[in-house]
C-alpha cells in the first residue's frame, strides 16, 4: 500500500471548497466569465487525480490522511483505488464541464455567484465522499451532499416546487444517512472495524458476523435512498426544479451514484449472500421497470430523463446484487457510461429549455437546423444511452446480458426485467434527442439559436467521449474500467469487450432490446396515454404518500407537543416536584439507606435566632393572605440562609445568597404586578392539600438526602488539592473564585451562556405576551400546513 | 414607589453600588467577591434605579442594550479562554503578567478577563430582564 504525497491529495480535495469560498467575490468582478476562472479548481483537481492514474490501473491502492478524534480512533483519512480514482475522474472532469455550462446557462442570473458557489462545495462533498477511507469520514462527506443538494434543489427558492423538492430530498436522503450512520457505528462497534481498507481487509468479517442482517439493512437503507431506489425515488423527478446544471450533475452524472458507489465499495465485505442476491435485484428490477415506464410517461424531457436516472440506478443495483463478476463489470462499464451520456442529455435538455423556452415534448420539433452541434451532442449521447455500436453503451448492454444469459428462472425474470427497461430507455432517450431537433418547428418557437460556447461544449465533449471510449476500448479498459471493476469485485480483472459485436446470445438480446425499442418510440404516445390512464386510476403514489407522512408527522408532533407543553405553569411545576420527590424518595425506600438521627449541634443563643427567623419566614409565607407579603416573607426566609452561611464560615456562598434573594425579591414583584393578578388567591382546603403534601414530600426527600451525604465519611481529595494549589498556580486566595473562573473554567464559561440565552429568552417571551395582549398560545393553523 | 426622597437618592445610591460592585469584582480572586457577585450587585443597582427614575433614563444611562452588555460579556470570556490557545498552551490556561503600576504590582491575567466576562453578562441579563418587566409596569 503506498502513501499518496499528502498535501497534493489534500488540495485536491480542497480546491472546490477553497473554489467555492471565491466564487461569489469573482462573479461579482468577471460577470459570468468567472465560470473560466472558477473551473480551474476542479480541473487542477482532475489533474492531480489523472496523474495517480497509472499507478492505480496496476492495482497500487494510495492512502493518506490525518487524525481527527484519537480518542475514538476516527481518522480523517482517504484512499484511491481503481473504485474511487474512476468516481473522482467522472466527479472532477463532469463537473469541469458543469462549471462552464452554469457560466453559460444561468448568465445574466443575480445569483449566479450563490449558485457556483453551492455546486462547488457540492463537488468538494462528493469527492471527499468517494475518497474518503475511514467510515466517518465517508458520513460526514455523505451528509454534506445531502444539504449541498438541498441547497441546490432549492436555489429558486421563491418558488414553492423548488422548496418543496428540496424539502422532499433533505429529508429522504438526509433520513437515509442517519440510517447509514447507525450502520456506520454498527460496524465500528461489532466489528472493531474503522474504515474501508480495514473492511476490505477483514474479508469474511461482516458477512460472518451474527449482526450481518442489521448491517445489510442499515447500509442499504443509505443507498437505496441515496440511489433513488423504489420506493424512495420520489425525489428524484422532484429534483429537476433545481436549474439544469444541477439536474445534469448531482442528478445524474455524481450525488445520485453515491448509493451506488457505496453499494460497489461494500460488495466485497458484505455480498455474496443469499439476502445481498434476493434483495438488491428485486428492488433493482423494480426499479428499473418501473422507472422507464414513467419515462416514457413524462411530457417534460428533464422529467423524462430523471426518470430514466431512476431506472439506470435500479439496472445498476440490479447488476450488483446478482454480483457475478461478468454482473459487476456490466456495472461498471454502464456506471460510466451513464454518467458520460445521461450527463450529456441533462445539459442538451437544458440548452433546448434556452433556445425554445418550453421543456414539453408535444411544443417542440425541428431545432435541429437552428442548433446543429447540440443536436450533434444530442445524438451522440442517445445513440450511447440506446446501446447502439460503437459507443460505450454498447460495451455495456453487451456486459448485461452476459452476466444474466443463463437457463434458471432467477437469471430470466431478471433478463426480462432487463430487456424491457432497456428497451423504454432507448425509446426515452430517442424521444429527448430526436423529437426536438427533427419534424416541423411548431409556431410557439419564435428565435432557436444555439447555445454559447459553453453550452455546447459540455454535451458535445461528453457524446465525443462516449464514442472514444468505445473505439479505443483497450485504453479504457486498461485505465478506467478494469481497476475499477477490480476493485468491485475484490480481485484482478481483465475486461476485454470491444465495439465489434461477435454474432452471440448476448448480440441477439441486444437487437431485440433495440427492436422492441423502436416499437415503442413510435407507440410512445399511446404508450403516455395509457400509463397516466393508469396512474390517475391508481390515485396515489410514493410522492403522495410523502405528503401525507409529512402532514401525519406534524400533526403528530403538535398533537405530543400541546399535551406535554400545556402552558400552565402550575402543571409545570407540579410535574417537576413529583419527579424530584420520586427521585429522592424511592431509592431511599427501595434500598432502605435512610440517614441515621443526626446528632443535634449545641447551638448559640444568635444561631438560634436565625433559625426562628427562618422558620418564622416560612411560616409567613404558607399562612400570607397577600400575594407580596408571601413573596417578602419568602425573601425573609431566604436572607436567614444567607445569614447562616456566613455564621458558618462561606461568605462568598452568603454574600451571592443575600444578591440573589434581593433580585428574585424584586423582580417576583414586578412579575406579579404585571401578570395583573388579584392581590390575594384563595383556593379550596382540597386544592391545597395535595400541593402541601408534595411540597412537603419534596423537602423532606432533600433533607433526606442532604442528611444522607454529610454522614458519609469525607474524601479530602478536592478540596486538599484547590487548597494546595489555588495560590501556588492560580495565583488566588480565594478558592471559590479561583475553581469558578480558573480550575473550573470551561464550566463557568458554559454556565453564563445560559445566563446569557435564558436573558434572551425571556425578553423575547415578555414582547411576545406584550403583542399579543396577553395571549400567547400557539395557533394550531399556523403550524399545520 | 415613586417619592419624591426615593428618587432623589436613587441615582447616588445606583453609583455606590455600581461602584463597589466593581471593587467586589477586582478583589474577588483573594477576598470574597468576583464577577458573577458583582455582577448581581450592579444588576440590582440598576434595577433600583429604573424603579425609582423609570426605565428610559436607566436605558439611556447603560448606553448600550442591556443584552449587547451581556453578549460582548461572553464575547470577553471566550477571548479569555482563547488567549492561551495562541501561546501553544491548552484552551483556559491562565495567563498571568505583574507590571509594576504606581509603584505596586499589579496581577493582570486572563482569568481577571473572563471574570469581567462573567460579570457583564450577568448585569446584562439580569438588568435585560429587570428593565423588560419594569418598562411594562409604566406602559
Amino acid at each position: 500500500m503506498a502513501e499518496i504525497e499528502a498535501t497534493t491529495g489534500t488540495l485536491a480535495l480542497a480546491l472546490p471548497f477553497l473554489a467555492a469560498a471565491l466564487a461569489p467575490i469573482l462573479r461579482r468582478g468577471l460577470g459570468h466569465h468567472a465560470a473560466w476562472l472558477l473551473a480551474l479548481a476542479p480541473a487542477v483537481a482532475f489533474a492531480i487525480l489523472w496523474s495517480t492514474v497509472p499507478r492505480v490501473a496496476e492495482g497500487e491502492v494510495l492512502t493518506f490522511g490525518y487524525e481527527w478524534i484519537p480518542a475514538f480512533d476516527a481518522r480523517f483519512s482517504f484512499r484511491i483505488d481503481g473504485l474511487s480514482s474512476t468516481f473522482a475522474l467522472l466527479i472532477t472532469g463532469i463537473g469541469t464541464l458543469i462549471v462552464l455550462y452554469a457560466g453559460g446557462y444561468l448568465k445574466g442570473h443575480r445569483d449566479q455567484g450563490r449558485f457556483f458557489s453551492f455546486i462547488l462545495m457540492f463537488m468538494g462533498a462528493m469527492l471527499g465522499l468517494v475518497l474518503a477511507d475511514d467510515l466517518l469520514t465517508l458520513f460526514v462527506y455523505w451528509e454534506l451532499t445531502s444539504i449541498t443538494s438541498f441547497l441546490l434543489i432549492g436555489f429558486d427558492h421563491e418558488r414553492e416546487r423548488a422548496r418543496r423538492g428540496a424539502i422532499q430530498a433533505l429529508v429522504i436522503t438526509g433520513g437515509g444517512g442517519l440510517v447509514l450512520l447507525a450502520g456506520v457505528i454498527a460496524i465500528r462497534e461489532w466489528t472493531g472495524l474503522h474504515s474501508m481498507t480495514e473492511v476490505l481487509a477483514a474479508g469474511d468479517a461482516l458477512r460472518d458476523s451474527p449482526y450481518y442482517t442489521a448491517i445489510f439493512i442499515l447500509v442499504l437503507g443509505g443507498a437505496f435512498t441515496k440511489s433513488a431506489q423504489m420506493p424512495f425515488h420520489v425525489w428524484l423527478p422532484n429534483a429537476m426544479e433545481a436549474p439544469t446544471p444541477v439536474s445534469a450533475y448531482l442528478h445524474s452524472a455524481t450525488m445520485v451514484k453515491a448509493g451506488v458507489y457505496l453499494l460497489m465499495r461494500m460488495q466485497p465485505a458484505l455480498g455474496d449472500t443469499a439476502l445481498w442476491t434476493t434483495v438488491l435485484p428485486a428492488f433493482g428490477a423494480v426499479t428499473l421497470v418501473v422507472g422507464a415506464l414513467l419515462a416514457v410517461r413524462a411530457t417534460d424531457i428533464k422529467i423524462t430523463l430523471a426518470y430514466t436516472t431512476v431506472a439506470s440506478l435500479g439496472l445498476l443495483v440490479m447488476l450488483i446484487g446478482v454480483g457475478s463478476e461478468t454482473a459487476l463489470i456490466a456495472a461498471v462499464l454502464y456506471l460510466i457510461a451513464h454518467s458520460l451520456f445521461k450527463g450529456g442529455l441533462f445539459m442538451v435538455a437544458g440548452s433546448v429549455d434556452h433556445s425554445a423556452h418550453t421543456r414539453e415534448i408535444d411544443q417542440l420539433g425541428g431545432l435541429g437546423r437552428a442548433m446543429p452541434l447540440t443536436f450533434a451532442a444530442a445524438l451522440l449521447c442517445a445513440l450511447s444511452m440506446g446501446g447502439l455500436t460503437p459507443f460505450v453503451g454498447f460495451l455495456a448492454k453487451e456486459e448485461i446480458y452476459h452476466a444474466l444469459e443463463y437457463g434458471d428462472a432467477y437469471h430470466i425474470a431478471l433478463l426480462v426485467a432487463a430487456i424491457l427497461g432497456n428497451a423504454l430507455m432507448f425509446a426515452a432517450a430517442f424521444i429527448v434527442a430526436l423529437k426536438p431537433f427533427v419534424g416541423k418547428k411548431p409556431e410557439t418557437i419564435e428565435h432557436p439559436h444555439e447555445g454559447a460556447l459553453t453550452i455546447w461544449l459540455g454535451p458535445l465533449v461528453l457524446g465525443v467521449l462516449s464514442l472514444l471510449g468505445a473505439l479505443f476500448y483497450g485504453t479504457y479498459h486498461e485505465l478506467f474500467s478494469s481497476p475499477m471493476a477490480s476493485a468491485t469485485v475484490g480481485e484482478p480483472v481483465e475486461i476485454e469487450i470491444g465495439w465489434i459485436p461477435h454474432l452471440n446470445l448476448a448480440f441477439a438480446l441486444s437487437m431485440a432490446t433495440v427492436a422492441l425499442g423502436i416499437v415503442i418510440y413510435l407507440a410512445s404516445t399511446g404508450i403516455r396515454r395509457a400509463t397516466s390512464g393508469f396512474l390517475s386510476a391508481l390515485g396515489w403514489g410514493p410522492d403522495h404518500g410523502f405528503d401525507q407522512a409529512m402532514r401525519g408527522l406534524l400533526r403528530f408532533a403538535f398533537a405530543l407537543t400541546s399535551r406535554l407543553q400545556s402552558g400552565r405553569l402550575d402543571y409545570y411545576m407540579t410535574a417537576t416536584v413529583i419527579v424530584i420527590a420520586a427521585a429522592l424518595l424511592v431509592p431511599m425506600a427501595i434500598t432502605g439507606a435512610v440517614p441515621a438521627e443526626p446528632k443535634f449541634p449545641d447551638l448559640r443563643f444568635y444561631e438560634w435566632v436565625v433559625l426562628a427567623l427562618i422558620i418564622v419566614g416560612i411560616v409567613a409565607v404558607v399562612i400570607a393572605k397577600n400575594r407580596l407579603t408571601a413573596i417578602v416573607s419568602l425573601g425573609i426566609q431566604g436572607f436567614g440562609v444567607a445569614l447562616m452561611f456566613m455564621l458558618l464560615g462561606a461568605p462568598d456562598l452568603s454574600f451571592t445568597q443575600f444578591m440573589v434573594e434581593t433580585l428574585s425579591v424584586v423582580i417576583l414583584a414586578l412579575v406579579m404586578t404585571r401578570l395583573k393578578l388579584s392581590p390575594a388567591d384563595h383556593r379550596p382546603l382540597r386544592e391545597t392539600l395535595p400541593d402541601a403534601a408534595l411540597a412537603l414530600a419534596g423537602g423532606i426527600g432533600f433533607g433526606l438526602f442532604l442528611l444522607l451525604i454529610t454522614q458519609r465519611p469525607f474524601d479530602p481529595v478536592l478540596s486538599d488539592f484547590f487548597e494546595r494549589y489555588s495560590y501556588a498556580i492560580a495565583h488566588g486566595r480565594n478558592i471559590v473564585n479561583v475553581i469558578l473562573v480558573d480550575f473550573r473554567g470551561v464550566d463557568t464559561m458554559g454556565e453564563i451562556a445560559v445566563v446569557m440565552i435564558t436573558g434572551l429568552a425571556i425578553l423575547a417571551l415578555i414582547r411576545i405576551r406584550v403583542g399579543r395582549g396577553g395571549k400567547a398560545q400557539p395557533d394550531p393553523t399556523e403550524t399545520t400546513p | 414607589m415613586r417619592t419624591i426622597i426615593f428618587r432623589f437618592t436613587a441615582p447616588y445610591l445606583t453609583s455606590l453600588m455600581v461602584l463597589f460592585s466593581v471593587f467586589v469584582l477586582l478583589r474577588g480572586h483573594n477576598e470574597p467577591g468576583g464577577g458573577f457577585i458583582g455582577g448581581l450587585i450592579a444588576a440590582s443597582a440598576f434595577a433600583i434605579y429604573g424603579i425609582a427614575c423609570g426605565v428610559a433614563p436607566v436605558r439611556r444611562a447603560l448606553y448600550f442594550h442591556p443584552l449587547a452588555i451581556s453578549a460582548c460579556g461572553l464575547f470577553f470570556a471566550v477571548i479569555a479562554g482563547l488567549l492561551s490557545v495562541f501561546t501553544g498552551q491548552g484552551f483556559m490556561t491562565g495567563l498571568w503578567a505583574f507590571p509594576a503600576i504606581l509603584g505596586g504590582d499589579v496581577g493582570l491575567s486572563t482569568p481577571l478577563l473572563f471574570d469581567i466576562g462573567v460579570y457583564l453578562v450577568v448585569v446584562g441579563s439580569i438588568t435585560s430582564i429587570a428593565l423588560a418587566l419594569e418598562e411594562r409596569e409604566s406602559d
